[in-house]
């Protein structure tokens, strides 16, 4: 997306959020949700939007795990690393995600596909679980993850 | 006909859509008329997607359900192979205790008047008649504590809310169930959110405040979509506005999207979070209760306790204390997960003992293999041992066994699991999830990996070293994440020592 038009959304974005309190994080979801990451350039914009340093907003979303610098690859796959999933082989399936991927945690495959880890999804009662671009899956082993990067394209 | 199809977020990564789905077009092939229900999750969940068939007789369950099961539902659902009989009548949801999860899986959770037909809006409407001192004593009388672990009796903060002085109040709902384990929060969001609803206008009107939030975790779309839902359907049948119920009290609330941060789920973290700041921690002094939310008085509460509130008024506090052991009153909502036959949620009174909660009602491993360990409340929680099994639920009970029981999830491992990896975990997620504001906690998880890697190999003098650590994070940090995270460290240490040992002799 050209710069201009990452600017104008943002400031766009930043109206739509004008007078509500705590508008931050908010705000940035939004950015996110529409840019796929928090560009660098939409900082100062939000910034002065709030009326706030450029440094507090880059702080803010170094903090949270959910906000990219960097755009992800077309696929996102986020799997479970917590306890419960790790009692049902929650390790061996990152581990088998990573082997096919080629890749470590936050690296993208060569087929585009991004591999975050999550720290818990909620369905720690059908342990192993993941999310693979947005949609939650349980009870999975490393041939239905497979199937499932199939399905996609990935 | 009528058929219940769970969309709880479980049900869903377990395949429910394309059951739902299945299920209507045979029904459209055999021209029958069907209304499906996208119901919350019964908490059966080794048995989701878990199908419900309304009789005469009440409602047939049939699971876990595949979308090639769809045909033979409409043939002879009797002798159907996944049929499990009258869904009240299967033992895992016979033996329970619900008040909390009452609705849940029972009701379309989107629909007000099946909400209100279920007994909801009771609770708030003989609180509005009661006036904000009686309510607030209802909810002390109870007994009800905070369920998001720390236990704080509900009342008494209410009570502090109500007499702090300031024009502008906040209700708060900690909606960050970060804990692994733990998914209760997220069931009940989905299967009944307007009974949270409730709980916060009756909050709200308790001590005097005219805006809620419910700062919900992003890794739980579903939930977040439910909520926002009910929230809207909420202000158009003035349940929430300027005139909540045709009364003179205002409320409104509004969900905030946490981003990822497991330390925000920690009250004071939270309110930074929602103000717009990095997620740190606060000290205390001053209390959230008198300088919360922009500095002004605000009821943190866990979305148990407050979606709880509204049984609780309904039906007197003294029936739910009735319920409970010592000086843990009521029920809590077992959370039943990990490596267990038989996973999901189980809401009883407080005092079953771990070993009846994991073997008999749990059904012991998923694996089959022997049971080696159960965390209880998240990742800050102790592991314990089956020596410890007869431990009663309870607030003081868990204390002094050395663990806490958390939000009350219950993760199960079998023989295969190592705890000195689980250690080792414990130790890198603290550091991964730390704020940084204390140094306990941003340097002391980092130096207990490195810890934990010369115990693995075969450093001998590391392990007191380690029980140091441990000791410094505990009474050190300023909040629960470096503060606990000793708990399963040490636990697994001192439950598990000969793990400790097999890492030493893998590494010679």
């Amino acid at each position: 997306m050209p710069d201009a038009a990452v600017v104008a959304r943002t400031a766009e974005i930043c109206r739509e959020h004008a007078g509500r309190e705590g508008a931050l994080l908010p705000i940035l979801h939004a950015v996110q949700s529409d840019f796929g990451h928090v560009p660098a350039l939409a900082l100062p914009i939000v910034a002065k939007a709030l009326g706030v340093a450029v440094a507090e907003v880059q702080g803010v979303v170094g903090f949270y795990h959910d906000f990219r610098a960097a755009p992800p690859g077309r696929h996102v796959l986020k799997i479970c690393r917590a306890e419960a999933c790790q009692a049902m082989g929650g390790t061996a399936l990152a581990d088998a995600a990573k082997a096919q991927l080629g890749v470590d945690w936050h690296g993208t495959s060569e087929g585009g596909v991004t591999l975050e880890p999550v720290f818990c999804l909620g369905l720690c009662a059908a342990a192993p679980a993941a999310m693979l671009n947005g949609v939650l899956a349980a009870r999975i082993d490393p041939t239905r993850l497979a199937e499932m990067l199939a399905e996609v394209g990935a | 006909m009528k058929i219940f199809v769970p969309a709880d977020a479980a049900a869903r990564a377990l395949g429910a859509d394309a059951v739902a789905t299945a299920i209507a077009a045979a029904a459209e092939r055999r021209d029958v008329t069907v209304q499906i229900v996208r119901n919350g999750s019964r908490g059966m969940v080794w048995l989701e997607p878990l199908v419900e068939v309304e009789t005469p007789e009440g409602r047939q369950a049939f699971g876990p359900f595949a979308p090639g099961d769809a045909e033979s539902l409409f043939d002879a659902p009797s002798v159907h192979p996944k049929a499990l009989g009258l869904t009240e009548e299967i033992p895992f949801l016979k033996r329970q205790t619900r008040v909390t999860f009452a609705r849940v899986g029972v009701i379309d959770p989107v629909d007000l008047v099946d909400y209100e037909v279920n007994g909801g809006l009771t609770g708030l409407r003989h609180a509005l008649h009661l006036g904000p001192d009686a309510t607030i004593a209802e909810v002390t009388e109870s007994g009800l504590r905070g369920r998001g672990g720390a236990g704080f009796p509900t009342g008494i903060k209410w009570r502090t809310v109500a007499n702090a002085p300031g024009a502008q109040k906040y209700i708060v709902c900690n909606a960050d169930e970060g804990d692994s384990g733990s998914f209760a929060d997220r069931m009940l969001i989905e299967g009944d959110p307007f009974s949270l609803i409730e709980g916060m206008a009756i909050a709200g009107f308790a001590v005097g405040a005219d805006r809620g939030y419910v700062y919900l975790r992003s890794e739980y779309p579903d939930a977040i979509a439910v909520l926002d839902r009910a929230i809207i359907l909420a202000r158009v049948a003035g349940l929430l506005g300027q005139s909540v119920l045709g009364s003179d009290y205002a409320f409104d609330m509004e969900v905030r999207v946490g981003a990822g941060a497991y330390v925000c789920g920690e009250e004071t973290s939270l309110l930074n979070s929602i103000e717009g700041k990095r997620g740190t921690v606060r000290a205390k002094p001053p209390l959230p209760a008198l300088q919360g939310l922009w500095a002004k008085p605000t009821v943190v509460n866990n979305v148990l306790s407050l979606a709880t509130v509204p049984m609780v008024l309904a039906q007197g506090g003294a029936q739910y204390c009735s319920f409970g052991t010592g000086r843990s009153r009521g029920t809590i909502p077992l959370q039943l997960a990990g490596n267990v036959r038989f996973a999901g949620l189980f809401e009883a009174p407080f005092g079953l003992t771990l070993g009846e909660i994991v073997n008999d009602i749990g059904g012991g491993t998923a694996t089959g293999r022997p049971l080696k360990a159960v965390q209880v409340g998240g990742p800050l929680g102790a592991w314990f041992p089956p020596a410890l099994f007869d431990t009663a639920f309870g607030y003081e009970e868990y204390a002094a066994a050395g663990g806490l029981i958390g939000h009350a999830g219950i993760v199960v491992v079998d023989d295969t699991a190592d705890m000195a990896a689980f250690a080792r975990f414990a130790m890198e997620f603290c550091a991964i999830e730390s704020c940084g504001k204390c140094t306990p906690c941003r340097i002391g998880a980092v130096r207990g990996v490195e810890t934990l890697d010369r115990i693995a190999a075969g450093d001998a003098a590391a392990t007191p070293l380690l029980r140091d650590l441990c000791e410094t994070m505990r009474l050190g940090s300023l909040c629960a994440l470096g503060g606990f995270t000793p708990f399963p460290v040490l636990s697994a240490l001192n439950h598990f020592p000969q793990d400790f040992a097999r890492s030493k002799e893998a590494a010679e």
